[in-house]
């Protein structure tokens, strides 16, 4: 064992002494120094324990909130109590262009607001009525999903015999979408089920018109703050067509269409790898992963795709990659010299932890410390080569263990979510969010990065850091 | 008919009988679920932990949802109940997440809420608390009261309501001795941290002792030191013990906390009672006279000339507000309080709407609108959502719209402003930390609300009208 692998064990060790003997022992499994000789160290996908605080969500978040609910439009409905859809109501960042509640549904949250006479009596009947009350009063949705909620799978509801009669009735798709927040061990099924039920329901259900030799799908970008449109406009400039996003700006039709493009482009692995694998099965079509965090993953990810494409791809990917690099360079040295040998301690979801790595390295800050809220073991597998030895792995880490590793290892940011982000600054450290980005962003692509650069830069060298203690204390 | 047809149409007086006609379908609606009214009651007490039993996403929602609002972190513990304890139960989770949640937070006090699963599946948590103690995984003395709080019934203000007088219950059992000299606060879902301070700060005035049942002022609104602190603040659980002794209790909205008031009326043996919340010139009257009828004390001259500052500030800046046309949106109990303030400004509310709200609210609405002239253009909607706003909107202009941030969309399609009040407000800082309570809460909402007016003047005004004065 290396003296950095010891070393973080030393710690790991230290932190799990709190917990009761059983809940040590599996909380051990998930938290460890990275080994990069001997595979992938950390078990993951595994129910969290109660008690701990958890920032894992649920199924429904991962349908609702992430797969399904940047599909502008649809109407997406909360079906059950009127919490769900309330927490989820439009603070995911899923820019749509569009007009609000005309042909865009995103920023809205419609739900069937159950009261106890219908988890008594069912709530099939009502689901009905408020399916006709949607298309009355919105005729430009163009189909209508049904997100269920906790008590819909525990009453015994048969959403799916109301979905079939109504589609036929109403001749629009109604999808009806198993992902109750009680099934799986967090918001992950849920990205499973919504990949599955498009598969179902959508895919291939219409024909893409014209085809070019340049057409390509964005799997797995939900333009959190524009992000899908920079990539979008980096993928134009070299002369793909991106005939659909999934699911970010994102229509019926565009998911409908995916199977006649001729390379699947996947971003998100962890929500969308699902669908990827069913279209190569089924419709032979290719896909490959990229990276659009950072100029050096970008470069890579666009060389890597033109191998798949034509001479005049390939040229083309060269030019545009020179036309960048000097904007790319002027980011790097107006902000590395600020940033260089910075710290960071990074604990997000679906495939921030390692995709945003290589932009922090173009800066010059060191990852010293990386998890995943939902990742399974392929996620891990792709992320502890790019990390050192000792670097600590840590899976549906614990508030607690965040905390305390934090203050042993005392990174110079932690990049988490909104659920972290207080905690740690009243520790008096900087933070950035890496779900929301901030309320920033974009931060994918060219445009992207410049604004990444800005933001970690705002956070580490804020001088309202400076200003914690009182003079009178020093 | 086309995209353009349709922006139209939905602005029509049509689709505004259309959509007033919908039976089951519910399109934005301004009103969160009960544990989320639960655990920010249980956070305002002293080394409370919010602990949810139930799924886990439900934990992580509110925990963002609160977090968003205050720019606060926010404790609160789930039990993660999955597939298994759908068939079997979620007794093993309840029992194994106290175990752990004390093992690592050390808690003095854990609150249980529950989510929709656990309320489904109609888990017994008295006796599944009980086996916890008896298979010690817990100390024997930790209090751990509980409240059932399905989202399938009522709204956050219900879960606070059930929250505290579970607390109660719990921490007042078997404490009933000698009288203390306290009165009991019930400020209710309150999201303005301010507030609690303000009335604080209005009893200390006056020499009146006094227990804040809950005070998560100091919870979430903590210093920035460097240090982060689980538990830092809330009511003391001693005084919280001692309230069933105090001289009486009071609620600060009259139609948020009534299980609550009504329980302390049956079993604290001290009058229990519910006010208009103190928003305005007049509510605040009523609430400083309440409490010199209960204590005997005296209203010192300090309030008497913060009352001539606000009223000051009222007569200097009537002319912004009065004639004004105004939408209001929210919680019943805040929604009340503005309205009140409007009228007294000589302001006009027309369209009032909230999610929730009872019989008695809608009565007590009517008498308060009729008792000024400027409530006769008032409608009152109970139970409706923020899409029915947005037609009432459309087809009756106002000037200005009042709610929360969920409100932006509206008065966006509407071209007036929002004026930002209630929770949850995730789009502007600090506004919680600004009392919108007692005077001090009068001078606030009118520099808020003239102050944007004046803005909307300057920003549409032409060259030729652009002037400096307003």
């Amino acid at each position: 064992m290396s003296v950095a692998i010891a070393k973080t064990q030393e710690i790991i060790d230290d932190i799990l002494k709190v917990y009761p003997e059983k809940t040590r022992k599996k909380r051990a499994l998930h938290i460890k120094p990275n080994d990069t000789s001997g595979g992938c160290p950390v078990k993951s996908n595994m129910k969290s324990i109660p008690g701990v605080m958890t920032a894992r969500g649920c199924a429904y978040a991962g349908s609702k909130g992430v797969v399904w609910g940047p599909v502008k439009d649809m109407v997406h409905l909360s079906h059950g109590p009127v919490g769900c859809g309330h927490y989820s109501w439009a603070t995911r960042r899923n820019l749509a262009s569009g007009k609000p509640g005309v042909d865009n549904f995103v920023p809205f949250h419609f739900t069937s607001d159950f009261q106890e006479r219908d988890i008594v009596y069912g709530g099939d009947k009502r689901l009905e009525t408020i399916l006709r009350e949607i298309k009355t009063l919105f005729p430009l949705a163009k189909g209508i999903t049904i997100q269920s909620e906790c008590p819909i799978g525990l009453i015994g509801d048969d959403i799916e015999a109301v979905a079939k009669k109504m589609t036929k009735e109403m001749g629009i798709p109604i999808v009806p979408v198993r992902c109750e927040g009680f099934r799986g061990v967090s918001q992950s099924l849920g990205h499973h089920i919504a990949n599955d039920s498009i598969r179902d329901h959508v895919l291939g259900k219409k024909k893409l018109e014209e085809k070019t030799p340049y057409d390509v799908a964005l799997i797995g970008d939900y333009n959190i703050g524009g992000d899908a449109w920079a990539v979008k406009e980096l993928l134009e400039e070299i002369g793909y067509r991106v005939v659909s996003i999934w699911s970010g700006d994102g229509t019926l039709d565009g998911l409908s269409v995916t199977p006649d493009v001729k390379l699947n482009i996947i971003h998100c692995y962890r929500s969308m790898n699902y669908i990827c694998r069913h279209m190569e099965e089924k419709y032979g079509i290719p896909w490959m992963e990229v990276n659009f965090f950072g100029p050096s993953k970008i470069k890579a990810s666009l060389r890597k795709l033109a191998e798949r494409f034509d001479d005049s791809i390939k040229e083309k990917t060269e030019e545009v990659i020179k036309r960048h690099e000097s904007e790319m360079q002027k980011v790097i040295d107006k902000y590395r010299s600020r940033l260089e040998g910075k710290k960071i301690m990074l604990y997000v979801g679906g495939l921030r932890p390692r995709h945003t790595i290589g932009a922090f390295e173009d800066l010059g800050m060191e990852i010293i410390g990386a998890g995943y809220e939902f990742g399974h073991s392929d996620d891990y597998t792709r992320t502890y080569p790019m990390l050192k030895e000792g670097v600590v792995l840590f899976d549906d880490v614990t508030h607690y263990e965040f905390e305390e590793l934090v203050k042993k290892l005392k990174p110079d940011l932690v990049a988490s979510g909104i659920k972290e982000k207080y905690v740690f600054q009243k520790m008096g450290l900087p933070f950035r969010q890496m779900h929301s980005w901030d309320y920033s962003g974009p931060y994918h692509g060219w445009k992207g990065f410049s604004i990444f650069a800005r933001d970690m830069d705002m956070a580490i060298n804020s001088p309202t850091w400076g200003l914690i203690n009182p003079p009178w204390k020093e | 008919m086309s995209c353009t047809e349709i922006m139209e149409w939905v602005n029509t007086k049509e689709y505004q009988e259309l959509n007033f006609k919908r039976e089951a379908l519910v399109i934005n609606p301004p009103k969160a679920c009960q544990p989320l009214g639960a655990i920010f009651c249980a956070a305002g007490f002293e080394g409370t932990l919010p602990f949810v039993h139930g799924s886990q996403g439900c934990a992580a929602y509110f925990r963002n949802n609160l977090s968003r609002h205050f720019r606060e972190p926010f404790s609160a513990v789930s039990t993660s109940m999955t597939e298994d304890a759908a068939v079997f139960g979620g007794m093993n989770n309840l029992i194994e997440g106290l175990q752990n949640s004390y093992s690592i937070y050390k808690p003095k006090v854990i609150a249980i809420s529950t989510s929709c699963m656990a309320e489904v599946i109609g888990d017994d948590l008295n006796s599944f608390i009980l086996k916890a103690r008896e298979l010690n995984v817990i100390p024997k003395d930790i209090p751990i009261p509980f409240a059932h709080t399905p989202s399938f019934v009522g709204s956050h203000i219900n879960g606070y309501d059930n929250m505290l007088k579970a607390i109660l219950l719990n921490l007042t059992d078997g404490k009933k001795g000698s009288k203390n000299n306290k009165i009991n606060i019930i400020p209710g879902f309150d999201p303005y941290v301010a507030n609690i301070r303000e009335i604080k700060r209005m009893l200390n005035l006056m020499g009146v002792e006094y227990t804040v049942l809950s005070d998560n002022s100091d919870v979430l609104d903590s210093p920035q030191n460097g240090n982060f602190e689980m538990y830092p603040g809330g009511t003391k659980l001693e005084d919280t013990a001692d309230s069933i002794n105090g001289i009486a209790t009071i609620g600060l909205q009259k139609f948020s906390t009534m299980q609550t008031i009504k329980f302390i009326q049956e079993s604290f043996g001290h009058e229990g009672l519910s006010i208009y919340p103190p928003i305005g010139i007049k509510a605040t009257d009523g609430f400083l006279m309440k409490i010199k009828k209960l204590t005997g004390r005296t209203i010192p001259e300090e309030l008497e000339i913060e009352r001539g500052r606000a009223v000051d500030a009222a007569t200097d800046a009537h002319q912004y507000i009065h004639g004004k046309r105004f939408a209001v949106f929210g919680d019943p109990d805040e929604v009340f309080g503005i309205v009140n303030f409007l009228l007294e400004m000589g302001g006009e509310p027309v369209h009032i709407l909230t999610a929730t709200g009872t019989k008695q609210f809608g009565e007590e609405m009517k008498v308060l609108l009729g008792s000024s002239p400027y409530g006769k253009l008032a409608n009152l909607y109970t139970g409706k959502d923020l899409w029915h706003l947005r037609s009432l909107l459309m087809t009756e202009p106002v000037d200005m719209l009042i709610g929360d941030s969920h409100g932006k969309w509206a008065a966006r399609d509407a071209g007036i402003p929002l004026l930002r009040i209630g929770y949850p407000i995730f789009d502007r800082v600090n506004l919680h930390r600004y009392p919108t309570i007692g005077y001090q809460g009068v001078i606030n909402l009118i520099t808020w609300i003239a102050n944007t007016f004046i803005d909307e003047v300057d920003r549409k005004s032409d060259d030729a009208h652009f002037e400096l004065l307003r």
